[in-house]
């Protein structure tokens, strides 16, 4: 239900995130979905790869601090409407999302989401049978 | 305990009897310089003008400036052929400064770091390596002759080259350094990072940190980070260098050595003295130094006389840690703030790295202040989390500045670190 996300303090600084992408395209690791939330001071980067492990491993000892989470990854039909959908479902049964992004494939739709209570959510998920993606079939896309 | 228990424990009685009697042969000593004669003969000043040690306020100080002035040798109390050694130190804008030393000076020099460095325990069966540069700067031959004069055996393995200090300290079994403290938390880091644990895998027991002004938190974290005992210790290239003043086991305060120097604390601004107890300008008299006396040297570093005293028994009295430099001190807004306070909240956020840089510049019609400050590790995934941290750390340096400095977090080992000083301040403002 969930997959590893690696989260990279990046600041505001030219070169910064290609430099950092660079470390992983060098060793092999496949960038599955990206994001980098943004203030003027500083930004996360947030990373989908296809080996969470190595990517870690790999920043620590470039001296980058990583930071591992847990994210749900959901999977829908690109349907007009379905994003609010789903949304309203975690709203209705008091889950709030921290942040979300997603990437469409064909006809279909991945969100990643983080939550502000996993448990709850997953509650949600089982419930409405939502449907979703583990780490291999995110690897494998 | 004691290297020269007579002397370190000498009660204030006569302890001053001895800095009286100094103090006026330094003053016959002295007027041979051309500097000296002539300033005592300006004021009138001779050997019998000093009846006790209060007297002192009689003569005028002596500062860089003087220095600078009367460069190279002009200060000079003995033919140069009497003397065996100078330390210079360049100056960023105008004439450097020269110190020079004869054979007493050197040996009595090496007495003072001995005293120092045996007064925190360590002992010929030691192993001491010294990490300071050589050459010019007073921290290298200074600690060396000492360390020789106390019988260890020494690593003068100088600055830099991290690597190779840590495997010195591997192969050699060292177990005493002396380091600048920024320094000490960058070797540290490294070894770690090379899976080694410095308390497992080292001998290291004890270190002395000086040369740079460091927080209380910052001591602590290098003694957990290097599973040490840390010593703060003072001294500069005018007074020698190192030796001057060392702190006992008691870490509370450092002795500074009144056989050799005789200590005022000024207000720098009215140049009065202050009370035991408040802070103000360290102002320093040589009271036996042959080649090149210094009367009345404000050294411009703030601190203060630790009142009461030491359980160590040293009658010797003690300095608190040191305020930062009058120099350093940044005025901004009207408000004066040395770089010590901001060390010290920064210190106290376990999030927080120990490297951080103060920018002071000028936007539009307004001094602003900077503070970047490395991030220890991305504990968070939370952006209000980091945002939170900004803030409180907003908040606390406010509470202790009395004004808003502007703070950005930055990613570990993105700021300049040198082998050397810690660059803290860069002042950037345009004064028209
Ligand atoms: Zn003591």
């Amino acid at each position: 239900m969930t997959v590893h996300q690696l989260s990279i303090f990046l600041e505001n600084k030219f070169g910064k995130l290609s430099e950092l992408l660079a470390l992983l395209g060098s060793e092999n690791v496949r960038i599955i979905a990206a994001t980098v939330a943004d203030t003027s001071e500083f930004g996360i980067l947030r990373l989908i790869v296809s080996d969470p492990e190595k990517a870690y491993t790999i920043f620590q000892g470039h001296g980058v601090g990583a930071n591992m989470t847990e994210v749900l990854a959901i999977k829908t039909d690109a349907e007009a409407g379905r994003f609010a959908e789903i949304i309203s479902l975690f709203t209705q049964a008091g889950v709030s999302i921290e942040y979300m992004y997603c990437f469409s494939l064909d006809k279909q739709s991945i969100m990643i989401i983080r939550t502000n209570n996993k448990e709850a959510a997953f509650e949600v998920i089982r419930k409405h049978h939502i449907e979703h993606v583990n780490a291999c079939d995110l690897i494998n896309l | 305990m004691y290297w020269q228990k007579d002397l370190e424990t000498m009660d204030r009685k006569s302890l001053e009897t001895l800095q009286t009697q100094r103090l006026t042969e330094l003053i016959a000593h002295a007027q041979q310089s051309a500097f000296y004669g002539k300033v005592f003969t300006e004021h009138n000043i001779t050997p019998e003008s000093i009846q006790s040690t209060e007297d002192i306020r009689k003569l005028p100080f002596t500062t860089k400036e003087h220095l600078r002035a009367n460069y190279p040798f002009g200060l000079a109390s003995v033919s140069l052929d009497k003397c065996v050694r100078l330390h210079s130190s360049s100056g960023t804008t105008g004439n450097p400064t020269v110190i020079l030393h004869s054979q007493k000076d050197l040996d009595q020099w090496a007495n003072q770091v001995a005293r120092c460095m045996y007064m925190v325990g360590i002992r010929d069966t030691d192993i001491f390596q010294n990490t300071s540069g050589y050459g010019m700067f007073t921290g290298g031959l200074g600690f060396q002759y000492g360390a020789e004069m106390l019988g260890t055996l020494t690593v003068p393995a100088a600055a830099g080259n991290t690597k190779r200090q840590i495997k010195f300290i591997q192969d050699f079994g060292t177990t005493c350094l002396h380091i600048i403290p920024s320094y000490a938390t960058r070797l540290a880091e490294v070894m770690y990072s090379m899976g080694i644990d410095p308390k497992k895998d080292t001998k290291l027991k004890t270190i002395c940190i000086g040369a740079e002004p460091h927080s209380e938190a910052q001591r602590k974290r290098i003694e957990s980070l290097l599973g040490v005992k840390a010593y703060n210790c003072f001294g500069m290239s005018e007074m020698n260098g190192p030796g001057v003043a060392f702190e006992c086991t008691e870490q509370n305060g450092l002795h500074i050595w009144e056989d050799y120097y005789l200590v005022e604390i000024i207000n720098p601004i009215t140049l009065e003295p202050v009370p035991v107890g408040e802070i103000g300008e360290l102002v320093l008299t040589t009271l036996n130094r042959e080649a090149m006396p210094l009367v009345r040297y404000r050294t411009r570093d703030l601190t203060r006389i630790l009142p009461g005293e030491c359980p160590c028994g040293r009658t010797h009295i003690r300095l608190d840690r040191f305020q930062g430099r009058s120099d350093d001190m940044i005025i901004l807004k009207g408000v004066n703030i040395f770089p010590i306070q901001i060390e010290t909240v920064l210190m106290g956020f376990k999030e927080l790295g120990s490297n951080y840089l103060i920018t002071v510049e000028t936007v539009g019609n307004n001094d602003e202040m900077l503070v970047e400050v490395e991030l220890d590790e991305l504990y968070t995934d939370d952006y209000a989390v980091l945002q939170r941290l900004t803030k409180d750390i907003g908040r606390q340096l406010k509470d202790e500045l009395l004004l808003t400095p502007k703070i950005k977090l930055v990613a570990k080992g993105s700021l300049p670190v040198t082998e050397g000083k810690a660059v803290r301040v860069k002042d950037l403002r345009t004064f028209a």
